[in-house]
C-alpha cells in the first residue's frame, strides 16, 4: 500500500492500476464504478437539499467551478507555485535527511546518543511553526520549503537509517575485504541495498509535505498557490464550489505525484523487486 | 544506563548551546531558551503544591488533549475496521481503492470551510477535521496487514471452522496489529499537527488558540513557549504509545526473535 510506515516493503501498485492489454479488467471496472458512486452521491446530496446547496455544493456545481478556474490563466500559475514550491520542499528534505540517515544509520553510537533530541523535535508540528516562519522569512517562497522540510524530513530520515539497519552484513564484509573504506561501503552497498525503504520514506513526505505547502499558503496569506485560492474562497467570497473545486485539484496532484513514484520506484529499483531479492 | 545519560547529556549540550547562540545572535525572533522556560514556568508550572505546581492547564492543555485524543481513538476504530474488511475482501477493494486514495490526497485544511459550514464551528468540526485527516495511515495498514496474514493461518483456521468473530479478532487482527501500530504512531503525530489546525480557526481554547494569541501580540516568547510544550507533549505521548505497543507486541517481537534464533 502507499503509506506503509517504516517498513518499506515494496509492494506492487494497487489492484485496480493492472490493466489488461487494453481490456477493462473487472477490478478497474469495479474501481470506476466506485469514483462514479462517489460523484453520484456528492451530486444528489447537493440537489436533494439535505444540506444547504451554498453549503454542500453538487459534484456538477464544483465541475462548473473547476472550469472556470481552468479557464482563468491565473490558476494555471497557482497549480504551478504550489507544485514547484512544493517540490522544492521535497528536494530539501531529501538533501538533509537521506545524508543525515545514512549517517546515523552508519554511525550506530551517533544514533543512540542523539536519539532523544531527534524525540523531542519530531512531534513538534509544523504548522505550531507557521507563524514564527512568517516572521522570519516571510510569506514567500522560503517560509513553505522551511515548513515543508522540517515536516517532511522525519520518515525520510527514519526509513534511511531503518534501510541501514536491514543491510546484508556479508555484503558489506565482502566490499570491505576488497578494500572498500568506510565511505565506500556506505555508499556502494548500503545506500542501494537501503534504496527501497529511502524511496518509502520520499513517498512518505511527498504527501506530507503537500499538506504543508496548501496548509502554509493557507494561514500564512500573501505569495500564489492552490492553498491561496483556497483561502480567498474560504474567508473572502465563501464559494464553497471553489473551495471544493482547489481541493480536488490538490488531491489530483498528490495522487498523481503518489502513481508517478510508485512507478518510478519500480522501474528504477528492479533489483530490489526480484522474487527473494530486497525488501 | 549509559547511553540514557548520554543522551540526556546531548540533549543538555544543544540546549546550552543555543542558549549561548542566542546569547550572542540577540535576535527579537529567536529568545534564549531559559527566556521561554521562564515563560512555561509562569504559565503552566507555577500552580500550588497540591496541583502538583500545574496551573492554567485547564484552558489550553487539557481540550487540546481531550480533542487530539478522541479524534485520534475515533480514527483508529474506523481505520482498523474498514481497513480489515478492505484486508480481506479484494472485491471491497476494487470498488473503495480509487476513492479512498484520492480523499487521502486531499490536503484536510483545504476542506475546513466545508467541514466548518456541515457541522459549525467548535468541538465536533474539529472533531471531524482530525479524524478525516488521520484515518488514512491506520486505515491502509491495517488493510495492508490484513491481506498479509500468513496462508498457514488460514488455512488452519478453515479446518477447524473457527466463528466469523474469532477469525477476525484472533487471527486477522493479531496477524495485522504491527502494521496496525505503525499507522498509529504516524496517526498521532499527524493528530498533533491537525489539533493545531483545528484550534487556530475558531476555538475559544486548547493550543492553537494560544498560539494564534501569541502571534497576535506578537509575542514570539509565547509562540515559541507553545511550540517546545507541543514537542513535550509529543514526546509524552510518542513514549506511552510506544511503551503500549511493546506490551501487546510483546508475542510478535518474541516469535520475531525467536525465529532469528532458529535460522
Amino acid at each position: 500500500m502507499w503509506i506503509t510506515a517504516g517498513t518499506g516493503s515494496a509492494s506492487g501498485p494497487p489492484d485496480w492500476l493492472h490493466y489488461g492489454s487494453g481490456v477493462l479488467s473487472p477490478a478497474v471496472a469495479r474501481g470506476a464504478i466506485g469514483v462514479a458512486a462517489f460523484l453520484a452521491v456528492g451530486e444528489v446530496i447537493g440537489r436533494i437539499g439535505l444540506v444547504a446547496r451554498n453549503y454542500l455544493p453538487p459534484t456538477s456545481d464544483v465541475f462548473i467551478a473547476l472550469w472556470r478556474l481552468m479557464t482563468t490563466e491565473d490558476f494555471g500559475t497557482d497549480i504551478l507555485v504550489t507544485t514547484g514550491n512544493w517540490l522544492l520542499g521535497l528536494a530539501t528534505a531529501v538533501a538533509i535527511g537521506v545524508p543525515l540517515g545514512l549517517l546515523l544509520g552508519s554511525v550506530p553510537k551517533l544514533n543512540e546518543v542523539s536519539r532523544l533530541v531527534v524525540e523531542f523535535l519530531r512531534p513538534i508540528p509544523s504548522v505550531a511553526l507557521i507563524p514564527l516562519a512568517v516572521l522570519v522569512f516571510g510569506t514567500g517562497t522560503e517560509m513553505r520549503v522551511f515548513v515543508m522540510t522540517f515536516a517532511a524530513v522525519w520518515p525520510i530520515l527514519f526509513n534511511t537509517i531503518y534501510g541501514l539497519m536491514e543491510v546484508d552484513p556479508l555484503a558489506k564484509e565482502t566490499a570491505r575485504s576488497y578494500g572498500s573504506g568506510r565511505l565506500g561501503v556506505v555508499l556502494r552497498v548500503s545506500l542501494p541495498s537501503a534504496a527501497p525503504f529511502v524511496l518509502t520514506g520520499v513517498r512518505l513526505a511527498a504527501s506530507i509535505a503537500l499538506i504543508l505547502e496548501v496548509t502554509a499558503e493557507l494561514f500564512g496569506g500573501g505569495g500564489r498557490g492552490i492553498g491561496t485560492v483556497v483561502g480567498v474562497a474560504i474567508f473572502g467570497s465563501g464559494e464553497k464550489d471553489v473551495v471544493l473545486a482547489g481541493a480536488l485539484v490538490a488531491g489530483v496532484i498528490g495522487l498523481a505525484a503518489n502513481l508517478a513514484m510508485e512507478a518510478g520506484g519500480r522501474r528504477s529499483l528492479v533489483w530490489a523487486h526480484q522474487p527473494g531479492g530486497g525488501r | 544506563m549509559k547511553t540514557f545519560l548520554a543522551r540526556w547529556a546531548v540533549l543538555a549540550a544543544l540546549v546550552a548551546l543555543w542558549e549561548l547562540a542566542t546569547w550572542r545572535a540577540e535576535n527579537p525572533f529567536f529568545p534564549r531558551p531559559s527566556a521561554i522556560a521562564e515563560v512555561i514556568q509562569q504559565r503552566w508550572l507555577s500552580g500550588p503544591p497540591s496541583q502538583l505546581f500545574v496551573s492554567g492547564i485547564q484552558e489550553d492543555v487539557v481540550p487540546s488533549l481531550v480533542r487530539l485524543l478522541s479524534g485520534w481513538a475515533i480514527a483508529a476504530v474506523i481505520g482498523v475496521s474498514l481497513g480489515l474488511a478492505l484486508g480481506r475482501s479484494s472485491r471491497l477493494d476494487d470498488y473503495l481503492a480509487p476513492v479512498l486514495h484520492f480523499l487521502r490526497a486531499v490536503p484536510p485544511p483545504a476542506l475546513l470551510p466545508v467541514f466548518i459550514v456541515l457541522i459549525g464551528l467548535g468541538s465536533s468540526m474539529q472533531l471531524a477535521l482530525i479524524v478525516f485527516g488521520v484515518v488514512w495511515p491506520i486505515l491502509l495498514n491495517a488493510a495492508d496487514g490484513a491481506r498479509a496474514v500468513p496462508a498457514t493461518q488460514v488455512d488452519t483456521a478453515r479446518v477447524f471452522r473457527v466463528s466469523r468473530a474469532q477469525w477476525l479478532l484472533g487471527v486477522v487482527l493479531p496477524s495485522a496489529s504491527p502494521k496496525i501500530f505503525a499507522g498509529l504512531r504516524i496517526s498521532l503525530s499527524l493528530s498533533l499537527i491537525l489539533m493545531v489546525i483545528s484550534e487556530q480557526v475558531g476555538s475559544s481554547d486548547g493550543l492553537g488558540r494560544s498560539l494564534v494569541d501569541a502571534q497576535r501580540d506578537f509575542s514570539l516568547r509565547g509562540m515559541w513557549a507553545v511550540i517546545v510544550l507541543l514537542g513535550v507533549l509529543g514526546y509524552l505521548l510518542n513514549s506511552a504509545l510506544l511503551m503500549v505497543e511493546r506490551r501487546v507486541l510483546r508475542w510478535h517481537l518474541g516469535s520475531r526473535a525467536q525465529a532469528a534464533d532458529t535460522t
